[in-house]
């Protein structure tokens, strides 16, 4: 494949957010806009064309005789040289993950580039203060991302990593003049930042025990004949298994050095996929634009750390423990954020919680996934989920994004009976609950059911504790559903003009989104991404028991829902009274936020950094103030010497000559 | 009676001595320039007898005084003209006027 078109795809984003950046304020608004539009979708057409030559043209760097899927290495440039065997270098790697995050960030960004068109401008057509900037920080996202996902070494995604929160910060920032806003930018860079101090311990504690950073080198094996192809093979983690088995401290703190790598990487994912306990910044981020909320917080970043576990999900597989500590952790987060998600009444942060709950399902089926489990199934639910779900809960975020663009508030209590004033927003979101809370025939469904059927495979209390959380999502979602859409008749405010649908360029892609919503479970993806490139059909093993309960409780969670919110009554209060304690801690998200508060505030601020900063007031800036006060008396006391009087001084140099002329000859006497 | 080096080293001094006297003593700044030439002078004598009577074959002290004559009458040229711009500016050459350049 030739090098052009993966060269653009990166530097065209790069070189719109340099442009955009730079030239934005000489530019009109709209222009500005249009060309950001047009860069993505540029970016769009070429992401489509290299992931349909990668999948569909047979070629033998892409695909072998047996019909496997293969890793094609597009260019690897050396881009830092420290020594002859630390080389960072800046790659594109061509394999099905990666072509499947093309297509789903292009999407997902051409669509929200679309969006914003419409969103970040009042009802009188006026377009925000900063329209430009935004434009131009969506594109460093994009590049950002595209360079995260081709990274075909680890130190290049670590790279592009710390670009994502730093394009994500910036754009949760973006209403810089509102305190809440700046809070959750910060909250979020420190929160991520602090997951990735983790990340790098764990890419250097891998990488000096393998000596490579390349992703190649830890699960695959070159392919005989073909420069820079390669195929996924268990022998390969094996060796690098070996090699730490074999190494003069295997174990450490009672695990091996392996697994401590590799935990300490997840960590790493973790803070970006906000699992519990850090996923106190994902709610917050919601003070930024909603169409970044779509593109940031829902679709691509918050999954690369589900990304980061499936690139290195051959390592992985060497460390039992580490996948258990996977699965555990986004068991609990699912739970705990759909539990979450049952109270609040931010819309964006319902939708916050269930993207958290949502990811927690793809660690799970990563967790899960063992190559003897359906072929390693739970990889291949996990890929499809996060396909899937990127596309019905952007899908769902722009709804939520017209919803508030309409009524101008965040929370859902001031909407209601919303259906007959905005019907293409009111369809289109329904139609992305009813793909969350896995209906057949829509997307969510098939992935969905995939993970649970991995989760069955597994362990049967994973499938229970799953299952039940999938009945959970049916029910809060249509909560959300029925209380913006029904519930009562919508008041129009005095003097207001009642609300209604948006412009095209927001109707479009909520209906793009819905469409693809729709069909997107019935693609073969099993053919085209599976953990080690070898194709099966899912539908081998798709469990029709399985479907059946999953869809039976996610009945049950709407039909739940439905008594409860579809008219106004008095169940949701009795409800609430019946248990005032599990709500109130549901509510206040189990205080874990409280409960950061408490140790940065009273333990680290409190006992340690006080202390801290007294010793540095007092003793390190004391000793540096006395030595200033010093030097400044001194000069005092002998800045009269220098006169000005030119025959003073040469008294001063004749004495002091004379001085030393004694001195020295007393010496040698 | 021989001439030995200090018969010409003794007055040399003497001329030295005069010359820091001088420049410490007198405020007009013409003065202490011809102080300052007298302390060169008495240098560059020192520099032509230690060659004459310690290394007799060379030359070395000799040249070393011709440049310095010729070097100093330039630093005497600019020292006249810095003193000539100052009096322009202060009316003045009494070197205890000088005294803008302190703390």
């Amino acid at each position: 494949m030739d090098v052009t078109i993966p060269i653009l795809i990166l530097s065209i984003p790069m070189f719109m957010f340099v442009f955009l950046g730079l030239l934005g304020m000489k530019m009109t608004h709209k222009l500005a806009g249009v060309l950001g539009c047009l860069g993505m979708g540029t970016v769009l057409l070429l992401s489509y064309y290299t992931a349909y030559v990668y999948f569909f043209s047979g070629a033998p760097e892409f695909v072998n005789a047996a019909g496997e899927r293969l890793q094609y290495l597009v260019f690897d440039q050396t881009w830092l040289q420290f020594t002859d065997k630390l080389t960072i270098k800046i790659g594109f790697l061509l394999d099905p993950i990666s072509a499947m995050m093309l297509v789903v960030i292009s999407t997902i960004s051409f669509m929200v580039h679309l969006y914003s068109m419409g969103y970040m401008r009042d009802h009188h057509g006026v377009y925000e203060h900063g329209f430009q900037r935004f434009y131009a920080f969506l594109s460093l996202f994009s590049f950002s991302m595209l360079g995260l996902v081709v990274a075909p070494n680890i130190f290049q995604m670590y790279i592009f990593w710390e670009l994502v929160g730093a394009s994500s910060y910036l754009l949760i920032g973006f209403y810089y003049i509102k305190p809440s806003a700046v809070s959750a930018s910060k909250k979020a860079f420190i929160v991520t930042r602090f997951a990735d101090l983790g990340f790098l311990i764990g890419i250097l504690v891998l990488s000096y025990y393998t000596g490579t950073f390349n992703f190649t080198e830890l699960t695959s094996v070159p392919v005989e004949g073909i420069a820079g192809v390669t195929q996924i093979d268990l022998g390969t983690a094996e060796g690098v298994r070996g090699i730490f088995a074999n190494s003069a401290a295997p174990m450490f703190m009672g695990a091996s050095v392996l697994t401590w790598a590799l935990v300490l990487i997840f960590m790493g994912g973790m803070g970006k996929s906000a699992m519990l306990p850090l996923h106190i910044w994902l709610p917050d981020a919601m003070e930024g634009p909603t169409p970044v909320s779509a593109l940031i917080h829902a679709a691509t970043m918050v999954v690369a750390g589900v990304y980061l576990v499936a690139r290195l999900f051959p390592l992985y597989l060497m460390e039992e423990s580490a996948l258990v500590i996977i699965t555990v952790v986004g068991a609990i987060t699912a739970f705990y954020a759909a539990v979450v998600a049952c109270t609040q009444i931010d819309i964006k942060r319902v939708l916050a919680f269930s993207t958290i709950s949502q990811i927690a399902f793809m660690m799970v089926s990563l967790g899960v996934a063992r190559p003897e489990i359906h072929e390693g199934l739970g990889y291949m639910a996990s890929m499809f989920h996060l396909f899937t779900h990127a596309m019905f809960k952007a899908l769902l975020f722009l709804g939520a994004g017209a919803l508030i663009h309409a009524i101008g508030s965040n929370d859902y209590t001031a909407m209601h009976g919303l259906r007959k004033y905005m019907p293409w927003t009111h369809i289109t979101f329904l139609i992305g609950c009813l793909a969350i809370a896995g209906i057949i025939p829509f997307s969510g469904f098939f992935s969905k059911d995939e993970i649970l059927s991995s989760c069955m495979g597994y362990d049967w209390v994973a499938y229970i504790w799953m299952s039940l959380v999938a009945g959970l999502t049916a029910f809060y979602m249509f909560r959300l559903y029925y209380l913006i859409f029904w519930w009562k008749e919508h008041k129009i405010p005095e003097g207001h003009h009642a609300p209604h649908d948006q412009p095209w360029t927001m109707t479009l892609p909520l209906v793009f989104l819905a469409a693809v919503s729709c069909v997107a479970g019935f693609i073969p993806f099993g053919n085209l991404v599976s953990w080690n490139g070898h194709p099966y059909d899912f539908m081998e093993h798709f469990d029709w028991s399985v479907a059946t309960v999953s869809l039976i409780v996610a009945l049950l969670g709407i039909g739940l829902a439905t008594v409860m919110y579809r008219k106004e009554n008095s169940l949701p209060e009795k409800f609430r009274n019946a248990m005032p304690a599990l709500w109130t801690w549901a509510y206040h998200r189990f205080y874990w936020d409280e409960l950061y508060m408490f140790i940065t505030h009273r333990i680290i601020f409190g006992c340690v950094c006080r202390p801290l900063a007294w010793f540095d007031r007092h003793i390190i800036d004391g000793t540096m103030d006395s030595f200033a006060a010093i030097t400044n008396k001194m000069s005092d006391v002998i800045k009269p010497l220098q006169s000005g009087q030119i025959q003073m001084y040469v008294w001063y140099y004749l004495v002091g000559a004379l001085a030393l002329g004694g001195i020295t000859v007393l010496c040698l006497l | 009676m021989e001439l030995t080096a200090i018969y010409y080293l003794l007055p040399a001094l003497f001329m030295f001595c005069c010359g820091v006297y001088g420049f410490i003593t007198r405020k007009n700044m013409i003065a202490m320039l011809i102080s300052l030439e007298l302390m060169l002078n008495a240098v560059d004598i020192n520099f032509v007898v230690f060659n004459r009577f310690l290394y007799p074959g060379a030359f070395e002290g000799m040249f070393f005084t011709l440049f310095a004559i010729a070097i100093a009458a330039a630093e005497t040229a600019l020292a006249i003209a810095i003193i000539i711009n100052i009096f322009r500016a202060v009316r003045n050459i009494d070197v205890r006027s000088l005294n803008e350049m302190k703390f």
